[in-house]
């Protein structure tokens, strides 16, 4: 465990450093980014959390079986958009043309629409969560077990 | 039932994958509900398999394009280069996916007893699951990009699964050898694909082979294939990985490991077959892979001799037989530029090669279930340290007996059809060659017949006089096995008939593959 | 001849850096330095991928917001990304396994922690 200061900012900075990743992963289909590194950059800040408190600490508020369980459902959400196309073919993007992001953008210079896209913005929200889910499990596992404790199944 | 069959391909690697990540919120509810999963999942796959064989038997190659308004719309509104990701299935992939679904629900049968005190089986199944996912996507697909993808994805997957007993220390370190091995593999073949990237602007296999002008950049990238796939597949003498890794592994996790070793070996035969086909220099390639065959051939058995560690000769004697397919596939590609030559005998020696992987298939993951069998009774590999357990063990003997039979090739098995067809035919593309390989059988058949003694003969001895038969799973996953071992023995000609001529004929026929992909465009 | 450096400065990179790390490979006997090793070959691969898609003055590859001109290739970049994903999981597994060799063995040294020979 690091000192009060770094622990104070670090509980401070955990805030906006989840809110870049949501927004890393929510216009993952307009501007450069997607699921895997908004996830990524949410994990940088469990890993800023990891190191200003310790893993015990950390522990107790981030459960093993809790990460396990999310990013489980971030493949299964995954997979599960993947098959909902199979109507058609699987990966067929379905919500082209639905209220849901179903928007065809225009062509040429603009601001960018956000409900464009098809299943694809559903897609980096759950690559996401896996990502996020699944790499702070393997961080925080990586930590508790250098520090010599037995991980839980 | 027409849906099920249009949809098949993608559904044989999407089941496993969707059957993977339920595994684990399941598993927390109830042990059984997780093991029927596994069960189900995986009997479904081989049931899709077998129809999906049966379909291209009848209407040939099948294509599904993933994300398209229609799975056979490879080159949407008149586009010149295929832009989605697509699977082509034809026969020699279906051969493939064949064997690798009989494998993987044999060793998930096998391994609801084997594994059964492990920790963390929801786990262990996961991560079971994604390497049949893996191995299948290796099979299918027509995409060298997406080849790579599920080819790491096999080999994570398998890492993980070899350090799974992570108690054994051995086991840590077969594990890490095998994930440093496929990294810098998996590597190498992505270099290979960026440089054929770089020339044609496709990654498709079909497209790739239509454009191939076999220029110095595209035979720096049919070496680092080549490289990058000899390494995986545990060639000599590239081949100082595999007895360790698959050594250490459960014994299930083994015999998925050599059908991924073969899977890797297919993707050599496609590369060079399907991708670079006529423009390949035949003769020079051919003979590279004959040599490398001979050498693995040989050393492998040479290795194997002197080993007590029964899984571990095992390994051995597994690369040895890989010679075998090597040289037989070889020595059909050395006279593809040859069509007399190919008639003759070009054509018999593929399939002997390609006939060889199946029964492979089918002996060696039994060899290693009945050694899996042993350590989970007696909790030893040292064939020294056994004796006397065909007194306890009487449907492991039988078991090992069939496997011993058939890998050492005497008739009327399995193993005996196709070493014969490669010997006949590779004697007439070079006689040295033929003799080394009966060479190598004679001494297989040695050291086999050596290690059984050592194992089942004997008196009883007194530590191992309270051993039980093993569980009914494991039986029932060896069996399997066994079964399909017996019935190629029986029905050798039919098989080379229906299965094993029809993916040779794919290999060689390269026009066809391309022509699943660039006349796939619907107007 | 000057000119032309620039186009080729990502590839001589890409090229020492797979140099560099198959040095590491082969030479190296710490465990920790050969994930280095795998992890810089892996971006000297990855480098090699992106400097294949780019074009001499071209956009990015965002279709709704494009001025005229060139477009840089999407597609390495993507497969620049998945070969990235995939190497994070390759690391981290190979971390772990470190980690539970150190355990057994008590050490680093790819000699001294092996226990299968022959």
């Amino acid at each position: 465990m690091l000192s009060k200061i770094v622990r104070t900012v670090a509980n401070q900075l955990i805030l906006f450093i989840l809110i870049f990743g949501l927004y890393v992963i929510a216009h993952g289909h307009l501007t450069p980014g997607g699921g895997f590194q908004g996830g990524a950059v949410i994990v940088s800040g469990v890993v800023m959390l990891l190191v200003a408190f310790s893993s015990k600490e950390l522990k107790k508020s981030l459960r093993e079986r809790t990460l396990s369980i999310m990013e489980s459902s971030g493949a299964l959400i995954f997979i599960g958009l993947a098959f909902a196309g199979i109507g058609i073919v699987f990966f067929y993007n379905f919500l082209v043309g639905t209220p849901i992001f179903g928007r065809i953008p225009a062509t040429g210079p603009g601001p960018g629409d956000i409900w464009t896209g098809g299943f694809i913005p559903l897609m980096n929200l759950a690559v996401g969560l896996k990502v996020a889910a699944g790499l702070s499990a393997v961080v925080l596992a990586m930590a508790l077990f250098s520090s010599g404790e037995e991980i839980e199944e | 039932m027409a849906a099920l069959i249009t949809h098949s391909p993608i559904l044989i690697i999407a089941i496993p994958l969707l059957a993977a990540f339920l595994t684990l919120p399941i598993g927390m509810a109830s042990k059984k509900a997780r093991n029927a999963l596994l069960i189900v999942s995986l009997a479904f796959v081989t049931f899709l398999v077998i129809i999906l064989a049966r379909d291209i038997s009848i209407n040939g190659i099948h294509i599904y394009t993933l994300g398209a308004t229609s799975p056979e719309l490879t080159l949407p509104g008149g586009a010149m280069v295929p832009i989605r990701i697509i699977l082509e299935v034809d026969a020699m992939s279906i051969f493939m996916g064949i064997i690798w679904a009989t494998v993987s629900l044999a060793a998930a049968i096998f391994s609801l007893s084997h594994m059964a005190s492990e920790t963390g089986q929801n786990r262990f199944y996961t991560l079971l699951l994604l390497m049949v996912t893996g191995g299948f996507g290796m099979m299918f697909t027509g995409d060298l990009f997406n080849l790579f993808v599920f080819l790491e994805i096999a080999s994570i997957s398998g890492a993980a699964l070899i350090a799974f007993r992570t108690r054994f220390a051995d086991a840590v370190e077969g594990g890490f050898k095998y994930i440093v091995i496929s990294a810098v593999a998996g590597l190498i073949f992505l270099f290979g694909v960026g440089l054929l990237y770089a020339q044609y602007n496709s990654l498709n296999i079909g497209f790739l082979a239509n454009a191939m002008q076999y220029s110095t950049l595209d035979i720096i990238a049919l070496t680092l294939f080549l490289v990058a796939l000899t390494i995986k597949t545990g060639m000599v003498p590239l081949h100082m990985w595999y007895p360790d890794s698959y050594t250490v592994a459960p014994a299930n996790i083994t015999a998925m490991l050599v059908i991924t070793s073969h899977a890797c070996m297919y993707a050599v035969f496609r590369i060079c077959f399907s991708l670079y086909g006529i423009t390949l220099d035949a003769t020079t390639v051919g003979w590279i892979i004959v040599i490398i065959g001979l050498l693995t051939m040989f050393v492998g058995v040479t290795m194997a001799v002197f080993q007590t560690d029964v899984m571990r000769f095992m390994s051995y004697h597994a690369i040895s037989q890989m010679g075998y397919m090597w040289m037989g596939v070889g020595v059909g590609l050395a006279v593809l530029g040859n069509p007399e030559a190919l008639a003759t005998y070009g054509r018999d020696a593929i399939s002997g090669g390609i006939f060889h992987i199946l029964n492979h298939a089918m002996y060696k993951p039994l060899l290693f279930m009945t050694a899996g069998a042993l350590f989970h009774r007696t909790g030893t590999r040292d064939l020294n340290k056994m004796g006397g357990l065909g007194h306890n063990m009487k449907f492991t003997l039988i078991l090992y007996i069939i496997g011993t039979l058939s890998i050492a090739g005497i008739p009327p098995l399995n193993g005996f059809a196709s070493k014969f067809l490669i010997y006949e035919s590779v004697y007439q593309f070079n006689p040295v060659l033929a003799v080394v390989a009966m060479l190598v059988s004679i001494i297989t058949l040695a050291s086999f017949t050596k290690a059984f003694q050592s194992a089942f003969t004997g008196p009883q001895l007194p530590e191992y006089k309270d051993v039980k038969e093993v569980p009914k799973p494991m039986l029932i996953g060896m069996g399997i096995l066994a079964a399909g071992i017996i019935f190629t023995s029986i029905f050798p000609g039919l098989i080379v008939e229906r299965i094993v001529n029809p993916a040779t004929d794919a290999l060689i026929n390269q026009a066809a593959y391309v022509n699943g992909i660039m006349g796939g465009g619907m107007p | 001849m000057m000119e032309y450096i620039p186009l080729n400065f990502p590839f001589l990179a890409a090229a020492l850096l797979v140099g560099i790390s198959f040095y590491i490979l082969i030479f190296k006997r710490n465990l920790i330095k050969l994930i280095m090793g795998i992890a810089i070959l892996a971006s000297g691969v990855n480098l090699f991928l992106v400097a294949l898609g780019y074009r001499a003055g071209g956009n990015a590859p965002i279709y709704t917001d494009v001025p005229e001109g060139p477009m840089v290739l999407p597609v390495p970049q993507a497969l620049t990304l998945t070969s990235i994903v995939i190497n994070v999981a390759v690391l981290a597994l190979m971390l772990t396994m470190v980690i539970l060799i150190y355990r057994h063995t008590g050490s680093l040294d790819s000699e001294k922690s092996r226990k299968m020979k022959g």
